[in-house]
């Protein structure tokens, strides 16, 4: 469907290294990177808006490294929205048909048609001035689509929307996807590779350092930037001792179910799995630390508590427990975990 | 106690501005004064002066319209090319504005002159355009384009390219993003670039003097009326003039304005 083979471009200080990518017709592809590692450039070079030095683009069996931008059938949305402020969001979405040889009628029965997807009907008439962020995208997204692309290239598109509108768009997106329509879509958040992709590649330092299913990679991160980049903060190398017994830097010791015959691993512990408690418990739970509290950080729904037990261990616990617990920075705590919460990867 | 120094500092400034507001509005002031509404009234009569205004106005405004239709895609050119010699260009561009007019209006002469090749062609079909309204047209658009080419390379630099290309990105042609984004979104800028060089091609004398005495736009009038009658006969159509100029850009401005209000 959409294939780019060893794209290499160099803008300024950053460049993109023999980037490969393959989606197939219906992918949701989420391409998860920091900001300003190149992933719109990415973007761009797909839709022809910038040369790059090496490396094909091909759609549908068809080599387009050398098309036209106009010709190229990828319809891409920018994280500024890029709406014409002169027109009004009617003409906005009408930008693209208007020239086709099509009836009037029809035209506005797609105009119509797309605003009602994207759920701006009621916009029409506006001009972009006075129009939000969410309205603004979901404009883009509108006049976008009515053009049928091929594939769908997303720069950020949820990147600058609060919470409630962010749930709403992801809706839009899953919505547009099923209809359908392929779509490539750049983020540094992993939680809009989880929520919305079947496949995600990790771009780190100008080169996909991993890609494939979604679940596979969040479950396997080929390395610590990976893990870290997908949100699993509780990643350690650890050597394996006789008796199921993990050695983090050298120090900690750690009991855990399986470690496959491997004498150095990877070991992932999830933060939601490790259980605080003031005192030492008896428990189904092998791994019992006591640890000291280095920060809390308080995230929407719960709050993510770093404590130090000889490694920095990351554990997510729910508001409510965090008062009952009285949790506060320096304070001592104790860390359980089941040796069967750990992977060994 | 800083207040009270910047209020002693905004008196001086004011003072000092004051003056040159003063210099700017009183010989301009003292004209209408010594003008009597009845010289005025006789001079708006007098069919020579009449028409003399109406081929002023008409040929700065044809020249306008006529070289905006080059020096509009050069502007955009400019605003998005990068090349070596774009500095040279563009100080090339602010070359008449910089020069004495009457130079100007001599290199002018030589250019459209029957021994010239522009001269030679035109005289073939019968034309001379010294002493023509065209020979009029080509001196004052020379001394006033870089007014339409500045303006208008400032206005197409802010259009953000990224609009181009995502009109490109949704099917435009090239020619349809710019006649459909480009061209509307520096058209405040555009409008008021055509507006000076309409403005600018209005007051010149050095040039045109030089190109053509006959026909006469009024500021030569003006300069002849000077020098063979006076002072007194030279004001009524001064004054004239500058109100008719001024009655021209004031409706200008509303458009512009009306414009930017639509949209906003």
């Amino acid at each position: 469907m959409l294939e780019l083979k060893n794209i290499s471009v160099k803008l300024g200080e950053f460049q993109l290294k023999n980037i490969n990518l393959q989606l197939e017709k219906g992918d949701y592809y989420v391409l998860l990177g920091k900001s300003g590692v190149g992933k719109t450039v990415l973007l761009e070079i797909i839709a022809g808006l910038i040369k790059h030095r090496a490396g094909q683009v091909i759609l549908n069996n068809v080599d387009i490294t050398n098309h036209k931008i106009q010709n190229r059938k990828v319809g891409i949305v920018f994280q500024d929205y890029s709406i014409f402020p002169h027109l009004n969001v009617w003409q906005n979405i009408l930008f693209p048909i208007k020239k086709r040889k099509i009836s009037k009628k029809r035209k506005e029965e797609l105009v119509k048609k797309f605003a009602e997807l994207t759920n701006i009907s009621h916009l029409l008439d506006r001009n972009p001035q006075n129009l939000s962020g969410g309205e603004l995208q979901r404009v883009a997204l509108a006049r976008t689509l009515i053009t049928e692309p091929v594939c769908l290239l997303l720069d950020e598109p949820l990147a600058s929307l609060d919470v409630q509108l962010k749930n709403g768009l992801r809706n839009l997106l899953r919505k547009i996807n099923h209809n359908g329509v392929t779509i490539l879509h750049v983020t540094h958040d992993y939680e809009e590779a989880i929520a919305l992709s079947n496949k995600v590649a990790v771009v780190h330092e100008g080169e996909i350092i991993q890609k494939g299913l979604t679940k596979e990679v969040f479950k396997r991160p080929a390395n610590e930037f990976v893990a870290n980049f997908t949100g699993i903060k509780n990643f350690f190398i650890a050597e394996f001792l006789p008796e199921n017994i993990a050695k983090i830097n050298g120090k900690i010791q750690i009991k855990v179910s399986n470690k496959a015959n491997l004498q150095k691993g990877r070991i992932i512990i999830r933060g939601e799995e490790i259980i605080l408690s003031n005192n030492k418990i008896e428990s189904s739970a092998t791994n019992n630390f006591k640890g000291k509290i280095l920060q809390i950080i308080p995230y929407l729904a719960n709050y993510e508590i770093i404590v130090d037990i000889g490694i920095e261990l990351s554990v997510v616990i729910s508001e409510e427990s965090l008062h009952i617990l009285s949790i506060k920075e320096g304070y001592e705590i104790w860390a359980s975990f089941k040796s069967t919460a750990m992977k060994v990867i | 106690m800083y207040k009270n120094k910047l209020r002693s500092l905004d008196i001086v400034f004011i003072f000092l501005g004051g003056l040159v507001l003063l210099f700017i509005i009183s010989p301009l002031l003292g004209m209408f004064l010594s003008t009597t509404p009845i010289q005025l009234f006789e001079t708006s009569k007098d069919p020579e002066v009449l028409k003399s205004i109406w081929l002023t106005l008409r040929v700065s405004f044809l020249a306008t319209i006529f070289f905006a239709i080059g020096a509009i895609p050069l502007s955009y050119f400019l605003a998005r090319s990068n090349f070596r010699l774009k500095k040279l260009i563009n100080g090339i561009i602010d070359l008449p504005i910089v020069i004495p007019h009457s130079a100007a209006g001599i290199a002018i002469l030589g250019f459209i002159s029957r021994d010239s090749v522009l001269g030679k062609i035109a005289s073939s079909v019968g034309l001379n355009f010294v002493g023509h309204p065209v020979g009029i047209a080509l001196a004052m658009a020379f001394v006033s384009i870089p007014f339409l080419i500045n303006a208008a390379r400032d206005g197409f630099e802010n259009v953000p390219v990224k609009l181009e290309k995502t009109a490109l990105n949704l099917g435009a042609s090239p020619v349809r993003v710019f006649f459909s984004i480009s061209l509307p979104l520096a058209w405040k800028n555009i409008l008021s670039g055509l507006v000076m060089m309409f403005a600018r091609g209005l007051s010149e004398f050095g040039a045109v003097v030089i190109v053509a005495y006959h026909p006469m736009i009024t500021p030569v009038m003006i300069y002849e009326r000077f020098g063979s009658f006076g002072l007194k006969y030279a004001r009524p159509i001064s004054v004239l003039f500058i109100l008719i100029c001024l009655i021209f850009f004031i409706l200008l401005r509303a458009l512009t304005k009306e414009k930017e209000h639509r949209n906003a």
